[in-house]
């Protein structure tokens, strides 16, 4: 009895020491844990192959670089350097007028336009999406300002916040100039500065630490 | 005038009178009426028998409650039956919408609405409802609070409740993008910005639920999954460990409830 107890408590690392049925020589892990490790394995590896997919199927779409697309929006001559003309150009294609957006268009004017960052687009080209959470913003004439009409953002011809609670200047789009059609393109997020960025959502500050704070996507291309 | 006794009544003549009862173990075939008054008891048997049911339910039911039990202890059930009602005509609604964002949602919204018999009752009831869940969970919350029912030993039913009310949230979001019209469109965009606004992981949560860098093709159709297929199935499980809490561990006497101590242990102390 005693000598029994005593076998029991000094374990020793070989089954074959432990006097397990069938035990090898220097064989370490019992048949039991064997088993019971295999299971558990077997039951990790099947549930990641379902779970690990879904997951990246559902999270995939934050990494995906969508292609550059430009959009004529009309003759040079249809645009003048004082003042906005409204275009509609699609954003993302085939989900009708969802996918839609009104871009404020104007010719590059070297007397307002005086920031280093404007010089090289022939024409400037400002996003209606509202730099506060996203509302359409329209220009209006009388007040030379865009105006949102969700939470009262108002921004400058150059659209830059003037008041309410957005946090950085309207966005703006690249243009180009191709044979006699002025072409909308990419979107690009400007600070308090005008510097450029690669677009970020609406709310998204880009002054100080903010362009850290909110990294651009993954997919971002430089043009 | 004093009640006289009650005469005996007449002797009946042997053949009206009722025939004794034949036990339903007895040697003769049963009759279809004896049948039919044991049907239900032998369903219920049968399957008691292979399931142990009857004790899960009278676990469930049949529970003691604290004096003081009052009105706002409704407020859970009245929830869960909110809950219930919205998962009803949610599925009933699936049958007809499409979430086609270039125009066939809101288009098989109109359908629903204009022409489909009882659509606009039924729609009507998942759109209210909604906003009656919302509020049912409030007061039930505010309930708990005030009544100190979140405390020891009931702190993970809190926690469990949080998650709900996260959940039913979500539910709220998201369906709200469903009719696809311009309410619909420009909330959702304004909403998915107030995501985008956190730091760090802002930019990706709403890149997640937009399923890109723009309001997309995919967009609808991910609310609508994330709307009917993945939050429903979190909320029904939760909902479940929620009321399994509740049985174990009972519910709370209201604060204002005095304990009252058995005659013999208050002799004890004395």
């Amino acid at each position: 009895m005693s000598d029994k107890r005593a076998k029991h408590t000094s374990k020793s690392k070989y089954t074959l020491d432990r006097q397990i049925p069938g035990a090898f020589e220097g064989e370490t892990v019992t048949r039991r844990a064997f088993m019971t490790g295999t299971a558990h394995t077997a039951g990790a590896i099947a549930a990641t192959a379902f779970t690990l997919p879904a997951l990246g199927f559902a999270v995939g779409p934050i990494f995906k670089s969508t292609p550059h697309r430009w959009e004529s929006v009309g003759p040079v001559d249809s645009f003048s350097d004082t003042n906005y003309i409204p275009v509609v150009m699609t954003v993302t294609p085939n989900i009708g007028e969802a996918g839609k957006t009104t871009v404020y268009v104007r010719k590059f004017n070297p007397e307002i336009d005086t920031d280093p960052y404007d010089r090289e687009t022939p024409y400037i080209a400002i996003s209606s999406r509202c730099a506060h959470l996203g509302c359409p913003v329209r220009w209006v004439d009388a007040a030379e300002r865009f105006i949102c009409p969700c939470h009262g953002g108002v921004y400058d011809l150059l659209g830059r916040r003037v008041g309410g609670p957005p946090v950085r200047p309207l966005d703006r789009f690249y243009t180009r100039v191709s044979g006699e059609d002025v072409e909308v393109g990419p979107r690009f997020s400007v600070n308090s500065e005008l510097r450029r960025f690669s677009p970020r959502d609406p709310g998204q500050p880009l002054d100080g630490v903010g362009q850290y704070l909110y990294p651009s996507r993954p997919g971002a291309q430089k043009l | 005038m004093p009640k006289l006794p009650k005469l005996p009544a007449p002797p009946l003549p042997a053949a009206l009178q009722e025939a004794p009862p034949r036990p339903s173990e007895g040697k003769g075939p049963s009759g279809p009426l004896e049948d039919a008054k044991q049907a239900g008891i032998t369903v219920v048997d049968w399957v008691d028998e292979r399931t142990s049911l009857s004790g899960a339910t009278r676990w469930l039911l049949f529970r003691k409650v604290p004096k003081g039990t009052n009105w706002f202890y409704t407020l859970g059930s009245a929830t869960m039956f909110a809950f219930l009602s919205q998962a009803v005509t949610g599925v009933f609604l699936a049958m007809y919408y499409r979430p086609d964002p270039a125009g066939g949602a809101y288009e098989s919204i109109r359908y629903v609405t204009n022409d489909v018999f009882l659509g606009q009752f039924v729609r009507g009831m998942h759109k209210w409802g909604s906003s009656v869940m919302v509020i049912l969970v409030f007061l039930h919350m505010g309930r708990t609070f005030f009544f100190g029912a979140y405390k020891y030993p009931r702190e993970l039913n809190w926690v469990i409740g949080v998650v709900l009310l996260i959940l039913t949230m979500v539910m709220s979001f998201t369906g709200y993008l469903l009719p696809f019209d311009q309410r619909a469109y420009w909330a959702t965009i304004v909403g998915v910005n107030i995501n985008g606004t956190g730091p760090l992981i802002g930019p990706y949560l709403s890149d997640f639920l937009r399923g890109g860098s723009e309001f997309g093709a995919t967009t609808l159709s991910r609310f609508y999954a994330i709307h009917m297929l993945l939050v429903p199935g979190l909320l029904a499980a939760l909902i479940g460990a929620h009321l399994y809490l509740v049985a174990k561990l009972g519910t709370s006497a209201p604060p204002w409830q005095k304990v009252e101590k058995r005659s013999e242990l208050r002799e004890a102390e004395v």
